[in-house]
């Protein structure tokens, strides 16, 4: 019973910790994790995963690295950043009522599609070129500049976009180009 | 010997030649494959035995190197075809131009899980606001530069020289009244002594020092001035006991200058 009370209390603790905003980026890393739910928060990570299932959420798992390790160790665990993410898809009502138009998606669409094409480093300038095919040219670098700001991609000092923390939480990049390809 | 030159030199012309290949095919990123490698080994396999010295061992040895990246590249380019993630890029390209915003949009939805998170505040994170709110010190104070504060000199009382552990107070009153003692047995029966033959000693600081004190004594009672003012002359009269300074009588400063010229004539004087 003692035991029933302590694993419900600490998922309580643990979905408060991966809901709520905490810091500038989303998400709690897996070491905060340890420090507030014990070293045992992998077990109530699982618990807590369970629960969401059944509303429709997951939680997700982003290592350090572009690549996710098979079998993670503790200290890669710790590094990681551990996110809350819709399980199924969304609709295209629900996207507006996120603020995302259908526009903005489409454009983030072609820009990670043409970055994973391109071995995952494309050119800003080719990028803008694909895009000014579909979205009016005043809006195509002001969506580029948003999709850097809220970490799907990222921009090098040589003007190279490459995906960035954000793509890799919440896209399945394979399953983009397989749909895109298949169309 | 004219020969064997001949062969070096095409040797150095073909190694260099390698290099070149080798580095413009890793800095543009083309296809490492366009590379020949088993044409390219041959060749340094075919001038190796002409090197001799150090130099062209070098040459030699920067051509396999640059053979080893291309290598490397291929691997690396055999590695990223492999993985399912890879597509040719023409077709993807070709994909995403023919395809509608609208056909892209949706299809991006159906790869998309979003991050949920919620930006809330509770009534218990609106207290502690509130109570940080309250503590907070206004920008103005925060901000403020520490400035210097212009005060107007002026001398230390005794007070303040005890506060700041100049001086000690029980150390203070008996050194004031062995320097009474000192002052009543110099003034003997005259019942006055001139300021400056009192205060003036071998030193100046020694007489700054004595100076200081006297003014103490006058202040605590213990001793009177009193001005000659035709002659300029200053006499200090001792008390037989301290007689505490009237609350009814107007206390008056007489400021001393005690100046390093001043202290000179007198002892200038004393002298003579």
């Amino acid at each position: 019973m003692r035991k029933k009370i302590y694993y419900v209390t600490q998922i309580k603790k643990a979905a408060h910790l991966l809901l709520f905003k905490r810091h500038r980026k989303p998400g709690v890393k897996g070491w905060e994790l340890k420090k507030e739910l014990g070293s045992d928060y992998s077990k109530i990570l699982t618990l807590l995963n369970k629960y969401l299932e059944k509303l429709g959420l997951q939680i997700k798992t982003v290592f350090e690295g572009e690549k996710s390790p098979e079998k993670p160790t503790r200290a890669q665990l710790d590094k990681a950043r551990f996110f809350v993410t819709l399980r199924g898809e969304l609709t295209t009502k629900e996207t507006k009522m996120m603020g995302w138009r259908i526009d903005d998606i489409a454009g983030l669409a072609i820009t990670l599609s043409a970055i994973i094409a391109e071995k995952g480093k494309a050119s800003r300038k080719d990028v803008e070129q694909l895009l000014r095919n579909k979205l009016p040219h005043w809006r195509v670098s002001t969506n580029l500049d948003r999709y850097i700001r809220e970490g799907y991609i990222d921009q090098d000092e040589s003007g190279f976009l490459f995906t960035d923390w954000r793509t890799r939480a919440e896209i399945d990049e394979k399953t983009l180009i397989d749909l895109i390809l298949s169309k | 010997m004219q020969k064997n030159r001949k062969t070096k030199q095409l040797g150095k012309e073909r190694l260099q030649r390698i290099i070149d290949l080798c580095f413009s095919v890793e800095e543009r990123g083309v296809d490492p494959f366009l590379i020949n490698i088993d044409d390219l080994i041959s060749v340094i396999q075919q001038f190796f035995p002409e090197w001799k010295n150090p130099e062209e061992l070098c040459l030699d040895a920067e051509a396999l190197h640059q053979i080893a990246s291309a290598i490397k590249l291929q691997s690396d380019w055999v590695k990223q075809r492999s993985t399912s993630l890879y597509r040719d890029p023409f077709l993807v390209m070709e994909k995403l131009q023919t395809l509608t915003k609208e056909d892209l949009g949706l299809l991006f939805l159906k790869s998309w899980q979003p991050i949920v998170q919620l930006e809330q505040i509770s009534p218990s994170s609106m207290v502690e606001a509130l109570t940080y709110w309250h503590n907070l010190t206004p920008l103005d104070e925060r901000w403020r530069k520490d400035e210097l504060l212009h005060i107007l000199a002026r001398t230390a009382t005794r007070e303040e020289l005890i506060e700041q552990q100049i001086i000690s107070e029980k150390k203070f009153s008996k050194e004031l009244e062995i320097f009474w003692e000192e002052l009543k047995r110099k003034v003997g029966n005259k019942q006055k002594i001139e300021y400056w033959d009192f205060i003036g000693d071998e030193t100046y600081e020694e007489t700054v020092k004595r100076a200081y004190l006297t003014s103490f004594l006058v202040t605590y009672g213990y001793a009177t001035l009193e001005v000659d003012r035709l002659e300029e002359i200053i006499y200090i009269l001792p008390f037989d006991i301290p007689k505490p300074t009237a609350n009814n009588k107007q206390a008056t400063s007489l400021p001393i200058p005690i100046t390093f010229e001043e202290w000179r004539n007198w002892k200038a004087g004393e002298r003579e």
